[in-house]
């Protein structure tokens, strides 16, 4: 029912049981600590999101007059493009700072860094780091919101997310469908978040890669490994797989690329296991030839490209839903 | 808590909306309706069929969520956002008619956002206000174009419409002291 009183000038959910919009914590820093209704939320959210990247002005006015800071120490163009086209669509007040052009370089640590941004009085700050755990530190001091955008080898949220939200899309649900992560799995942010939030919505997971790329200990995140590919991929509902990153490889853990190709390049060959509607993914960039066959990333179960479409949605939904959270 | 409308007066009163729209309007071509959420929607639907009934004329029909363009959003300190649902306008709205369709017009503040929406979709020829109900107390320069029943309130009152389609029922009632 809808109810008018004079403190309620709008509308509200009224009598329709819809979950309560709020998120537990008022940062992101991973998947870990999220519920499923949060998740189911955030979804939820993304999916109105997109509607607004299919008008003739892109715009709406929710965050007018907030500002949010794109914080990279890494580089990324597809992340911190998709978090600029998200902020913008919603109207805030957005600067990006990289690294090259960061007093960064001249010494100055991440605290310190943080704490002059601050003192300019941003509202969010959307992060990537390459240690792992920087945006929980920053958390613990910051008064504005912190999104993690990639930390490390830790997690990448708002990808997982991304991730999730394509599936839905194609799939309808998420609980019950055999997703395959296949490839380096060692270096992974993108495999953590994913794992923790396929299995928190009740998916099937199974891990796959040489026996040098899988982390120890991979056992507690309750999927199932193998160093098999045509298991993994046996009547998969989604294929994901994720990047060889030669970056953060101290050290050989396969003979050559060619070999890699060989036994775990994702071929129509291999894919032919999978369920006939299977869904190809990659969070990108991605090596053609390596991890995947430039066949299967052009064909027609590929829904990559979609994936980045989806991302500007699904980070308006998190920058709307924390914005509310913000002191 | 006194029924002000039952079903049968609702059904009256929107057969009377959908003959006063043909007449002001001298038929449908370029006429479109656009319902805000949430039951704006389900009465822009009725007053569509009825169009059709008595014209023949199918109108198109979108929905409207206009969270994202609330006044009142991110200005408490701290809170819980409100749900955010999907706009649905499958049709574009340049130099069409519009007829904006909601359940309750009070301080208007909620109007004022669908205007807001609404441009950024195109630039309609006209926007014409239908309500259910019109029960004063208005914060903005906004009034209704075609009215189910004018209802005077006190501000401490709310007034609720339940529609078959959200609420399982039909009927208009008024709550609170005057």
């Amino acid at each position: 029912m809808t109810t008018h009183t004079p403190d309620q000038l709008h509308k509200t959910a009224g009598a329709e049981a819809v979950p309560a919009a709020r998120l537990n914590s008022r940062h992101l820093l991973g998947i870990a600590g999220l519920e499923a209704d949060e998740i189911t939320l955030i979804l939820n959210t993304a999916e109105a999101m997109k509607e607004i990247g299919h008008r003739p002005i892109k715009k709406v006015p929710t965050l007018r007059g907030r500002t949010v800071v794109n914080l990279f120490f890494e580089p990324s163009t597809r992340t911190r493009t998709s978090f600029e086209i998200a902020e913008k669509r919603l109207s805030a007040d957005t600067f990006s700072i990289a690294t090259a052009s960061s007093s960064v370089t001249k010494g100055e640590t991440l605290a310190d860094t943080v704490k002059n941004i601050e003192a300019m009085s941003p509202d969010m700050i959307v992060m990537r780091h390459a240690s792992s755990g920087a945006p929980h530190l920053l958390s613990r001091f910051c008064r504005s919101a912190i999104i993690n955008a990639g930390d490390g080898m830790h997690e990448h949220p708002t990808q997982a997310l991304l991730d999730a939200f394509t599936i839905r899309e194609r799939k309808g649900r998420l609980a019950g469908l055999k997703v395959a992560i296949i490839g380096d799995l060692l270096h992974s942010r993108v495999l953590r978040s994913n794992v923790l939030l396929l299995n928190t919505m009740g998916a099937d997971v199974w891990t796959c890669g040489p026996a040098t790329l899988i982390p120890p200990g991979i056992d507690r995140f309750e999927v199932r490994s193998t160093t098999s590919v045509n298991e993994a991929v046996e009547a998969a509902d989604v294929v994901m797989l994720l990047r060889i990153q030669h970056e953060r490889m101290r050290g050989h853990f396969f003979p050559s690329i060619r070999e890699y190709f060989a036994l775990f390049g994702m071929t129509p060959e291999r894919l032919r296991r999978a369920q006939p509607d299977v869904i190809i993914m990659h969070p990108g960039p991605m090596n053609r030839g390596v991890e995947i066959d430039s066949e299967v990333a052009d064909g027609p179960y590929s829904v990559i490209l979609e994936q980045v479409a989806n991302g500007v949605a699904v980070r308006m939904a998190v920058l709307y839903l924390l914005a509310g959270e913000s002191e | 808590m006194p029924q002000v409308m039952d079903a049968d007066r609702m059904s009256r009163a929107l057969t009377r909306i959908a003959h006063e729209i043909l007449e002001r309007n001298r038929g449908l071509d370029d006429v479109a309706l656009v319902g805000i959420r949430t039951r704006g929607v389900p009465l822009a639907r009725r007053l569509a069929k009825l169009l059709e009934q008595i014209n023949g004329d199918h109108v198109p029909t979108g929905a409207l969520d206009i969270t994202l363009y609330r006044d009142d959003l991110m200005r408490s300190a701290v809170g819980p956002q409100p749900v955010v649902r999907r706009t649905e306008i499958p049709f574009s709205i340049d130099d069409r008619k519009i007829l904006l369709v909601d359940d309750v017009l009070y301080t208007g503040r909620t109007i004022r956002a669908a205007l807001d929406a609404l441009i950024d979709f195109g630039r309609p020829r006209a926007i014409q206000l239908v309500v259910a109900v019109d029960r004063g107390h208005r914060e903005l320069p906004i009034k209704a174009d075609y009215v189910g029943k004018n209802i005077p309130t006190s501000v401490r009152q709310s007034v609720q419409v339940c529609l078959q389609e959200t609420d399982g029922r039909d009927e208009i009632v008024i709550e609170g002291e005057p």
